[in-house]
């Protein structure tokens, strides 16, 4: 299998190659985290792209438990079938539920399993699933039969730090945390988006970015993604880079802000530092 | 080979343990990383190190280590050649040695090593005692593979040695920093799932019956997640002096999570905690509470959680009338007392450097008070005391 650089359209620090690369090497689930926005998921997403191969995405939810992720055994239509008479009822097989962990270990070719957002489970969650990640087997008990990974599945799992995660889960994986690009990866990130962007619109949309970014006490910094979207609506308006331009020099809220400050007080913070400013002038 | 680098990563307090050793180890010997050493910190960071809150201490912890071999002078015209050449090879696998032949050789490799390390005893004066325990020692024969290749490759990244580790990016994650508005974020979250325990899925009867219902009377059963948590937290300030500061980043951090309790109660004390303590800071010579009438009024299985210095005069916690304040009938420790045995899970939060606590005898017999469940003001002792609460 060749090593992961990056695709096209996402663009990959070294570290990041690095550490999806050992993780694919080693067999081992690479855990990744970063502030929001910063492209984790995404990750998984290309990397499956460029290896050619299957995603398996698992979103974690607050009431997912580890053993859908195996299997479910639907009692109910069970016990509704056995009511109703029919034949199907006499194979428990028929109620078991394959489950994406089952998917993923049952796959032909090794495919990327993507454990999205497992912070947001149950404290418990990754306690249950050390074996199954660790010996890639587990067992179906209505059925007796033991399920075991064809090909070890690369996996990516994504965090936001919502919840500490259990040390023996720590352990058997490997650790990536995504920092917050410098300007010349942003730049980096951003063409391969926009390919097409004047440079002197992308300059004064990085500068004022990156200025909004250091203003303290915002609730909610803009990431990456914001900026992306931000841009495309610029494009999309045809705003002239003289525009932002004016704005960083008079400290005036950005055009379409909407799309980088996501909270009214942030918002309104802004405000009131662009109202200051022009007072002492 | 590496189990020194292991250890000094261990003695920077990074939990890390032999499964993760044996993995880098593995991963060397697959050929993840060749020949840089930028690549090889990425790679032994992204095994051994499991959380962003570590990454400042691992930093610390790969330059202490690495100033180590990268200092380390040689005298090359003392060592025989030919043994240093064996030596350098048996610690390549075939796959690095084609690549050092694609480089120009071993040979020509370990001439510009040796220019380079000949500048550099120019302006290092000294002994080739490294020599002696580096050199024999495998780990320090690893330590010039990844600096000797990287000369060889390009003779421009030697400068750039302002290495990455060096730069401290992580400052900020480190955990035992104290709790201030910078890692305010982090403390909240801990606090908010210490908040939501207990929560779990319980029988929705009303939805359950109209779904049967619907279902032609086949049983069709619906859950849903419980709605309140059942944590109740009583909380106990010291305030005055040279706690407020403290205080208030506490009241703010507590304050801000209060919806998620089940119930929170603020109480101020002075020092050490007497017969009685009080609500409201400002008013706190008229409206004292009674202790016993708190000790009645809650039931123990509220979680309480003492914030203070525990920084005082011993006979303060010890004798009657030892107070500061006005004359108590009864000592501190007998109050303190009544306490813990009422609630289930009392903890004792300082801000005070954990290093500084022997130094205090008061702050001992307040540990020993609270069953030594006393934790730094830290997020990491936050983290600790919330476990113990639990």
């Amino acid at each position: 299998m060749s090593a992961f650089q990056g695709t096209s359209n996402y663009i990959a620090s070294n570290e990041l190659q690095l550490a999806v690369n050992a993780a694919i090497t080693l067999e081992r689930p690479l855990l990744i985290k970063g502030e929001p926005g910063t492209g984790k998921t995404m990750l998984a997403e290309e990397l499956a792209a460029s290896l050619g191969v299957e995603l398996i995405p698992w979103h974690i939810k607050s009431t997912t438990k580890a053993q859908q992720g195996l299997y479910e055994y639907d009692a109910v239509s069970r016990l509704r079938d056995s009511q109703l008479g029919d034949e199907k009822v006499n194979d428990i097989g028929n109620y078991i539920i394959k489950g994406k962990l089952w998917h993923a270990f049952t796959s032909d070719h090794r495919p990327v399993l993507l454990i999205d957002e497992i912070d947001k489970a149950d404290i418990e969650f990754p306690n249950d699933l050390l074996l199954e990640l660790d010996k890639m087997e587990f067992f179906v008990y209505e059925t007796q039969e033991k399920i075991v990974a064809k090909q070890r599945p690369i996996i990516i799992i994504t965090s936001n730090n919502e919840k500490e995660l259990p040390d023996a889960f720590l352990r058997r994986c490997f650790f990536h945390y995504i920092r917050f690009p410098e300007k010349a990866e942003m730049q980096a990130i951003v063409d391969v988006h926009f390919p097409k962007i004047k440079q002197k619109l992308l300059d004064e949309a990085l500068a004022l970015f990156f200025d909004l970014r250091d203003v303290p006490g915002l609730k909610k910094k803009p990431s990456t993604s914001e900026l992306i979207d931000w841009l495309k609506l610029l494009l999309a308006e045809d705003i002239s880079p003289e525009v932002l331009h004016e704005t960083r020099q008079k400290k005036v809220i950005p055009p379409l802000h909407g799309a980088l400050l996501k909270n009214e007080q942030d918002v309104h913070l802004f405000e009131k530092l662009a109202f200051m400013h022009r007072g002492q002038r | 080979m590496l189990i020194d680098f292991f250890c000094k990563v261990r003695d920077y307090k990074i939990p890390c343990t032999l499964r993760e050793l044996l993995d880098l180890i593995r991963a060397l010997e697959r050929g993840v990383v060749f020949a840089s050493i930028d690549d090889f910190y990425s790679l032994s960071r992204t095994i051994l190190v499991k959380d962003e809150a570590h990454f400042d201490k691992f930093d610390r912890a790969f330059a202490d280590y690495f100033s180590g071999v990268a200092s380390l002078e040689l005298d090359l015209s003392e060592i025989p050649q030919d043994w240093l050449k064996k030596h350098f090879e048996k610690q390549l696998s075939a796959e690095e040695k084609a690549k050092i032949k694609a480089l120009g050789g071993l040979d020509k490799l370990m001439e510009t090593l040796a220019e380079r390390l000949k500048e550099q005893e120019k302006r290092h004066q000294g002994g080739n005692k490294w020599i002696g325990t580096g050199g024999t020692s495998p780990f320090g024969a690893y330590g010039y593979n990844p600096e000797g290749i990287r000369i060889g490759q390009d003779g421009s990244r030697h400068r750039r040695a302002t290495k990455v580790w060096d730069k401290r990016q992580f400052k900020n994650l480190d955990a035992n920093v104290e709790i201030g508005t910078r890692n305010l974020k982090v403390a909240l979250r801990k606090l908010r799932q210490f908040a939501r325990t207990g929560s779990s899925d319980e029988l929705a009867l009303d939805e359950t019956i109209a779904a049967t219902a619907r279902n032609a009377g086949y049983l069709d059963i619906k859950m849903k997640p419980e709605r309140h948590n059942a944590i109740k937290v009583l909380m106990f300030f010291d305030i005055g002096g040279s706690m407020d500061d403290h205080i208030k980043v506490c009241e703010q951090l507590f304050s801000a999570i209060h919806g998620e309790f089940k119930h929170l109660e603020f109480f101020y004390f002075h020092n050490c905690l007497y017969e009685n303590v009080w609500r409201d800071n400002n008013r706190r010579h008229n409206e004292k509470i009674d202790l016993l009438q708190v000790l009645h009024t809650y039931s123990r299985d509220y979680k309480v959680i003492f914030i203070g210095d525990a920084t005082m005069g011993p006979y303060e916690i010890t004798y009657p009338g030892g107070s500061v304040e006005h004359w108590n009938e009864e000592a501190g420790n007998v109050w303190m007392k009544r306490l813990t045995d009422h609630f289930d899970k009392v903890i004792w939060l300082n801000p005070q450097n954990e290093a500084q606590w022997p130094y205090y005898a008061s702050i001992k017999i307040m540990q020993g008070l609270v069953d030594n469940k006393m934790y730094p003001l830290t997020l990491a002792g936050l983290g600790q005391g919330i476990k113990a609460l639990i």
